[in-house]
């Protein structure tokens, strides 16, 4: 027969996804990742309290990025590879707090208020390019990225000391034009991964049975942070601004005739995006304490896209939970794969190999993993 | 002053580039009557409904004259959102329904009732949280307006179609001011039992006040309902009735007629007839979107053109794109007594049969490449044309001369106007565009030729131009042509035979000269009626 089934009425979404076989496929993807990180931390033979520590920590620090991510999915912008503008929106503030020695969870406040302007200008720009890619965001983001980038190394390189007066012997290179290719953040070092230190210092020391467990240090006021984003996150999704990104991410025609200003709600939800992952790169950099003029922000785009990924989002459909089990997936991939690789083959360039190999290998994976689920849905409909 | 009107439309006229499309139409509705507006396609029904609707193609294209009277006084609708402020609903053809919504959602989509709280107070309105008790509660009672019992937090996705219609249509009820609503061919997807729901509705929804605009192929459902019909042909009102008045076969051969003078044809050696069938099509189904087969059969004789005719959404254009393996098809297709095996474009034109499509642009043309290419190009890749000898299948050269000469050859016998065998297809006219299709088919030398549409988007005076190549092609080269159109005038100028299809089967097969009514009510899935009527 040729006719569509007719009698097909899904439950409404609190009934669904509950079966065995349900699960395994609405997240196929990160259990497969699972597999792998766990035949990994088998194959390096990894003690389980560096590697608890090591993946606390990465996640604190790359959480936010990635839930930025989240908010353009909704929107049915794809995954915005431009958070990399947002992260240059990030590092340019802090520019200018080291600049004037502004120190502290003071500094880091400050470089997060100045970073929402400048964040805000860059994403109304590349939400306006991406109106006019409708279809093609994900790749057209990607090369504002890269595009920003020139733009971003002509301002620092080139125009300050020139053009834009600054004299700063300890950020700018010897000829007084340009900033050094380092630049330390002593003032701001883990400003916020501390600033609740008071409460409690963050070790987790305790032995189960035979066990020692720890010490592990988590980075408390960000993992508080972090919750407040995935709080305020959902919040966003349940007001009339987020049924409005849902509805364009669905179908911009029928959000259209319905009255909805398509064009606008994108360019809000990359703008949102564009500043929550400038503040996701301060969060980021005051837990490194130094970062790379040139070049910290390069990655951010790729690697954030690469977590949510392995967290089972797809680029039409991505949730917070996706987001956490993903970064905290992507980032024991990170830990365990050079040393396995290490461990395997006995050459540690080896493991740095298998370090960039992962990371691209993962999107590539995770994209085909996706198209293939799609198919067998489709099928079996 | 009000004078009783929820709606006049007053002496509405519209022209496309130089065509005109509308002439003077004027139409009025009373508060909860049902007013039917029938006409065949392209009679311009959809035109009347942008203007209604303030389309923004309207506005585009210089907009429209006459007048829009809405409760006595005249307005400008210049967008969709101001016809839905003057309470004017849409119940569309094709759904306006987010699949990933769930009933309540869709209803209320953009027009969600919300909640202040602490960030709407800074940020302003939008960030209000959605009030989801209140949306329930609201779609349950539009849902109830229509005694149906759906499920407001089911998703959309994956419900009867049937369904769909009903949210849509409870999403324009529950627009507080609503008091015309248009219904554009609401019963074209619907089964008979969900398409007699839905007059219910209709009828409960009139006797509420609100007035209803029911467009419509389906001449039944208008003597169902309608309180007063309107017909429509070539753009101008021609006649209105009360129902009372109506008579089945009266609308039918309103909607329909208009003088055909068939031209006389040159005659042949010998009149095709039952006893050769060439091409055998046996409970045929096609599964092509918006022109579904539905277990068809069908009988081709040798040497004749057979048209096939039917309106919109019923499946003439399907047959020949299922049969030639476009489409996902199943069911048993014959030429000469041997089996073609479906869904294989390559074995159908190897079996001798050629494919015009309606897709002109699309699936027809090779657009940037030239006109020699275009023309030579199936006959290559499927038989092996115009390629040197060789060795390896695979590795053949193309043969330039031959190319040539064929192309030359087939320009001047089909009166290809151009610059040269090399002009990029694209700078062609539509017209020209066609000939190089037929070109093409014809190059395959076919016995069975199906052209779809072949008419469609190309100027009066190369209409005629195709038509006389058809001719040409049967009388000449005695090839057997299937022609789907939706000008119906065109088959019957043609013509041996018409079929006309309706819901994806084959309703009757009228001679050419067959009259108007008859065409009429066949389409309109009468057929039955026919014996009653003459």
């Amino acid at each position: 027969m040729l006719e569509k089934p007719t009698a097909q009425v899904k439950t409404p979404a609190g009934g669904s996804g509950v079966g065995i076989s349900d699960i395994l496929r609405n997240w196929s993807v990160p259990i497969f990742f699972l597999v792998i990180s766990i035949a990994g931390i088998i194959a390096a033979r990894l003690d389980i309290n560096y590697l608890v520590n090591e993946v606390v920590g990465r996640f604190g620090r790359n959480a936010f990025l990635v839930i930025s991510l989240i908010i353009p999915v909704m929107a049915g912008l794809g995954l915005n590879f431009g958070i990399v503008v947002g992260a240059m929106a990030g590092q340019t503030a802090l520019v200018i707090v080291t600049h004037y020695q502004v120190e502290g969870l003071a500094g880091f406040a400050l470089a997060a208020v100045i970073s929402v302007p400048i964040a805000m200008l860059l994403g109304l720009l590349v939400g306006k390019v991406l109106n006019r890619a409708k279809g093609r965001e994900m790749v057209t983001s990607m090369i504002m990225g890269y595009f920003a980038n020139g733009i971003y190394q002509l301002v620092f390189l080139v125009l300050l000391g020139t053009l834009i007066p600054m004299k700063d012997p300890v950020l700018m290179l010897g000829s007084g034009i340009g900033l050094r290719n380092t630049i330390d953040l002593i003032g701001l070092s883990y400003s916020l991964d501390r600033a609740m230190d008071w409460l409690w210092n963050g070790f987790v020391f305790t032995s189960v049975g035979a066990a020692r467990l720890g010490p592990w240090r988590f980075p408390l006021c960000t993992l508080f942070i972090i919750g407040i984003l995935c709080v305020l996150t959902t919040f966003i999704t349940r007001t009339k601004l987020g049924q409005e990104m849902r509805a364009v991410g669905q179908d911009m025609h029928i959000a259209q005739v319905a009255g909805i200003n398509v064009d606008r709600t994108r360019i809000i939800a990359i703008m949102m995006s564009t500043v929550l992952a400038a503040w996701g790169q301060l969060i980021f950099l005051q837990n490194l304490g130094t970062f790379n003029t040139y070049s910290s922000h390069e990655q951010v785009g790729m690697f954030s896209v690469a977590a949510i990924l392995v967290g089972g989002a797809t680029t039409r459909r991505a949730t917070i939970w996706n987001a956490i089990v993903g970064t905290l997936l992507f980032h024991t991939l990170f830990v365990v794969s050079p040393l396995a690789g290490q461990r395997l083959f006995g050459v540690s360039q080896v493991g740095e190999y298998f370090r960039s190999f992962l990371a691209y290998g993962v999107i590539a994976v995770a994209l085909a993993l996706h198209a293939w689920q799609g198919r067998s849905s489709k099928q079996s409909k | 002053m009000r004078n009783g009107h929820v709606l006049e439309l007053k002496g509405i006229s519209k022209g496309f580039f130089g065509t005109t499309v509308l002439k003077g139409v004027s139409l009025d509705i009373r508060p909860g009557e049902i007013h039917a507006l029938v006409g065949e396609n392209g009679a311009g029904k959809s035109t009347l409904m942008n203007i209604l609707f303030g389309m923004q193609v309207i506005q585009d294209t210089g907009g429209f004259e006459g007048q829009v009277v809405v409760d006595g006084q005249a307005v400008t609708i210049d967008s969709p959102r101001r016809a839905m402020e003057l309470g004017i609903g849409m119940v569309h053809q094709e759904f306006m329904l987010i699949p990933g919504f769930t009933v309540s959602e869709n209803i209320k989509l953009n027009r969600e009732p919300t909640r202040g709280n602490l960030a709407s107070r800074i940020f302003g309105h939008r960030l209000e949280t959605l009030d989801e008790p209140l949306m329930q509660a609201d779609s349950r009672m539009a849902l109830g307006k229509l005694a149906l019992s759906i499920d407001e937090m089911a998703l959309v996705g994956g419900m009867p179609v049937g369904h769909m219609q009903f949210v849509e249509i409870a999403r324009e009820i529950d627009k507080k001011n609503v008091r015309l609503l248009v219904f554009d061919e609401p019963t074209a997807v619907l089964a008979e039992s969900e398409a007699s729901l839905l007059l219910d509705a209709m009828k409960r929804l009139s006797s509420e006040g609100i007035a209803i605009l029911f467009i419509t192929h389906r001449l039944d459902e208008v003597m169902e309902v309608a309180d007063n019909i309107t017909i429509l042909r070539d753009g101008e009102v021609v006649s209105r009735m009360p129902r009372s008045e109506a008579k089945l076969g009266r609308i039918a051969e309103l909607m329909v007629g208009r003088k055909i003078e068939r031209p006389v044809l040159p005659p042949r050696k010998s009149e095709p007839s039952d006893e050769d069938m060439v091409l055998r099509i046996e409970n045929f189904r096609v599964d092509m979107p918006g022109e579904r087969v539905r277990g068809l059969d069908l009988s081709v004789r040798r040497g004749e053109i057979l048209g096939i005719g039917g309106l919109a959404g019923h499946g003439k254009v399907g047959i020949a794109n299922g049969v030639i393996g476009l489409y996902p098809s199943t069911g048993r297709v014959a030429k000469d007594g041997s089996q073609i095996p479906l869904n294989d474009p390559k074995q159908a034109l190897l079996s001798g049969m050629a494919f015009v499509s309606e897709d002109r642009r699309g699936v027809g043309l090779l657009l940037d490449e030239s006109i020699e290419m275009n023309i030579i190009l199936t006959a290559m890749q499927v038989q092996g044309k115009f390629l040197r000898p060789g060795a390896l299948q695979s590795l053949r050269l193309e043969d330039r001369s031959a190319m040539r000469e064929h192309a030359l050859e087939v320009m001047r016998d089909l009166d290809i106007r151009c610059t040269g065998p090399t002009q990029l297809v694209r700078r062609l006219s539509g017209g020209n565009q066609q000939k190089v299709c037929l070109g093409r088919a014809f190059t395959m030398e076919p016995e069975v030729l199906w052209v779809s549409e072949p008419t469609r988007g190309i100027d009066v005076g190369a209409k005629q131009l195709v038509l006389d190549l058809l001719v040409k092609f049967n009388r000449e080269h005695g090839m057997t042509i299937v022609m789907t159109s939706s000008e119906l005038a065109e088959l019957r100028k043609i013509c041996d035979r018409i079929a006309i299809v309706y819901r994806g089967q084959i309703a009757g097969i009228l001679p050419p000269d067959a009259p108007d009514v008859d065409f009429g009510l066949i389409m309109a899935g009468k057929g039955a009626a026919l014996e009653e009527v003459s």
